[in-house]
């Protein structure tokens, strides 16, 4: 099984950024897709980075890809997804926008964020020139199952959702502004101090859902690890791994070691949650009654 | 203008059409539409009738076809536009690519319509749902200005719908999952959002919690009602603030923008509420008539009419009005 490290669905500054992709030049993953996925007016800070991590990771022998806004609503960002596929570089679309503008017949891969939730919808990607895609978070493992079965059929990769918080909702309003009592377009960057979002909790103060502009995502970090076996057997072929500010480059390595087969999923789990105790785990969009579920022990 | 009214029930549909509905939207009793709510919609036959009565009367029905079938399971959603052309719908309303293919191959004469579930949010995706399945009408996610309504417009010939009355997603349609997070149920996979299964109200020492999943995002005191703790309307805390952090619990009222929709370009206006009871969807209907009666004529616009229906009285133009965001 290979491993594939997502976009980076927060505003982080543009040296942050650069060091993050120097780094994962050396983590034991096979892919990396990267660039904006969230909000268009993060771009400008690190749009200059993007060329030069590109080069690092593929000269470090990854296979990469360049996500396209989750959504395109502006006339400028119309612009930017156009000019993604100029770049040379495989897309991989989140919006079905970015399809509008390839070529027919090009070939691309599908991030989470598109809806797939059926073989018919996979049949007709493939025809369109998808080689790839990762499935969205919310599907049951039975679905799961029956589309890995139908990309196998079609000679299509298809990668699940592996770790990290969820993208659980996009919207036209940015909720850090709103909470900072400023309209998107006077937002002032009020994501920016947020590393891996900010905490949404409940009116009895229960962590629940995380704020980042606007994307809404989960407090708990996704983790397939108790579900690896059954995945693979699947013939899903690739895990996402969803960057986060702290240990990810350890957490890369830990999941790594599952996929090997030198550490139990158990002892994985205990591996993950120190690298930050306040980690909350879910695996319940998979195997449970419902997203926020975890199957393992609690911690 | 064209008014699209909802109908959850063969007696709302009679009531929306001699209401003076243009055209009505409904769905089948079963998961493949997005209000499957215990009690709601219609079975084959009754759509059947309804769409019989609807026509005498010369109004069009259609059917929104417009969750996500499931993996495995798609023979359910493929029965369902096949019924849909048969019972004589003048159109189905779909959001999944792999249904779209499946209707634009197997039921060509079918018209299609976009969902709003399909967040279909500008020109260029628009005319591409187009150019693929032969989509001819597209109902405008809620999370575009005025003005952004209008740059569609100006590049597609097909045509839009918007919503202007009733509920109001916050988030991007058909890109949530908040409620599957919460309660295992969404919109997309089982057509429903924030479900009545999984609300609990607890009154405990002059607090009433309202619950969803477990997670208490509405606290009033007793003497107070408590809204319907739908998550993206919930009161939630972050970094140390406290408020209706996504949303307000408001419902979208734009009938004062009637006139500028028009000048942008909008063939219909799309109403909010297949639960709704008849007597509700009668007088909405009405009113909304009259407004685009007016508007065709040159008269004013009737004002203010519809305040006392809407949800709690709190009302938004949500993001028709760039500040919203």
């Amino acid at each position: 099984m290979e491993l594939t490290v997502g976009p980076n669905q927060f505003f982080w500054s543009a040296d942050r950024w650069s060091s993050f992709y120097d780094d994962l030049a050396k983590a034991p993953v096979e892919r990396v897709s990267l660039g904006e996925l969230v909000c268009s007016k993060r771009l400008p800070f690190y749009d200059d980075r993007i060329p030069e991590a590109i080069s690092t990771l593929v000269e470090a022998g990854k296979q990469v890809a360049l996500t396209s806004l989750a959504l395109v609503t502006l006339k400028r960002e119309r612009k930017l997804t156009a000019e993604l596929v100029e770049m040379g570089v495989e897309i991989e679309i989140n919006d079905l926008t970015a399809i509008s503008y390839l070529p027919e017949g090009a070939q691309f891969s599908v991030g989470p964020l598109v809806n797939v939730y059926n073989e018919g919808t996979l049949d007709w990607l493939k025809r369109r020139g998808a080689i790839r895609v990762c499935l969205p978070p919310e599907l049951p493992l039975e679905s799961v199952q029956a589309l890995a079965a139908k990309g196998a059929d079609l000679g299509l990769v298809i990668e699940a959702w592996g770790h990290g918080r969820l993208p659980l909702a996009i919207s036209g309003r940015c909720y850090h502004a709103r909470r900072h009592g400023r309209t998107k377009d006077n937002c002032q960057f009020a994501c920016e101090e947020d590393l891996d979002g900010l905490d949404v909790r409940t009116q009895e103060d229960k962590p629940f859902l995380t704020m980042n502009g606007v994307q809404t995502l989960s407090d708990s970090y996704a983790c397939a690890v108790h579900q690896i076996d059954i995945l693979r057997d699947a013939g899903v072929s690739a895990l996402r791994l969803s960057p986060q500010s702290n240990g990810f480059m350890e957490l890369c390595a830990i999941y790594r070691r599952v996929l090997d087969g030198t550490v139990t999923p158990e002892q994985s789990v205990n591996d993950i949650i120190a690298l930050d105790s306040n980690t909350r785990l879910s695996d319940g969009f998979l195997t449970g009654a419902r997203g926020v579920d975890w199957s393992g022990a609690s911690a | 203008m064209e008014i699209v009214c909802p109908a959850g029930t063969p007696a709302a549909l009679r009531a929306a059409v001699k209401a003076g509905a243009h055209t009505i939207y409904c769905g089948f009793a079963d998961e493949t539409n997005a209000r499957n709510f215990p009690g709601l919609n219609f079975d084959r036959e009754e759509m059947r009738e309804g769409i019989a009565f609807a026509h005498q009367h010369g109004s069009k029905v259609l059917i929104a076809i417009n969750t996500f079938p499931r993996a495995g399971s798609e023979a359910i959603w493929h029965r369902a536009v096949s019924d849909a052309e048969s019972c004589g719908a003048d159109a189905v309303i779909l959001a999944d690519i792999g249904l779209l293919d499946y209707a634009a191959r197997n039921h060509p004469g079918l018209r299609r319509h976009l969902s709003v579930q399909a967040a279909a949010a500008n020109a260029d995706v628009v005319n591409f749902y187009a150019s693929e399945f032969g989509v001819k009408r597209v109902v405008l996610p809620r999370v575009l200005s005025v003005p952004e309504i209008a740059a569609i417009n100006a590049d597609t010939e097909v045509e839009t719908e918007v919503f202007v009355f009733g509920g109001l997603c916050v988030m991007a349609e058909g890109r949530c999952s908040l409620s599957s997070y919460a309660t295992g149920r969404s919109p997309n996979m089982n057509g429903v959002c924030s479900p009545a299964s999984h609300v609990e109200y607890h009154d405990e020492g002059g607090v009433l919690d309202a619950k969803l999943g477990g997670y208490t995002i509405h606290r009033v005191g007793k003497e107070e009602s408590a809204p319907y703790p739908t998550l993206c309307k919930g009161c939630f805390t972050a970094g140390g603030k406290e408020g209706h952090l996504f949303e307000d619990p408001v419902s979208l009222n734009a009938e004062k923008l009637i006139p500028q929709l028009d000048k942008a370009g909008v063939t219909a206006l799309k109403i909010e509420g297949r639960q709704r009871s008849r007597s509700y969807v009668a007088q909405v209907v009405k009113n909304f008539r009259a407004a685009v009666d007016a508007l065709d004529a040159g008269l004013p616009m009737p004002e203010g009419m519809l305040a006392r229906l809407s949800e709690g009285g709190a009302m938004t133009t949500g993001a028709y009005k760039k500040t919203w965001r």
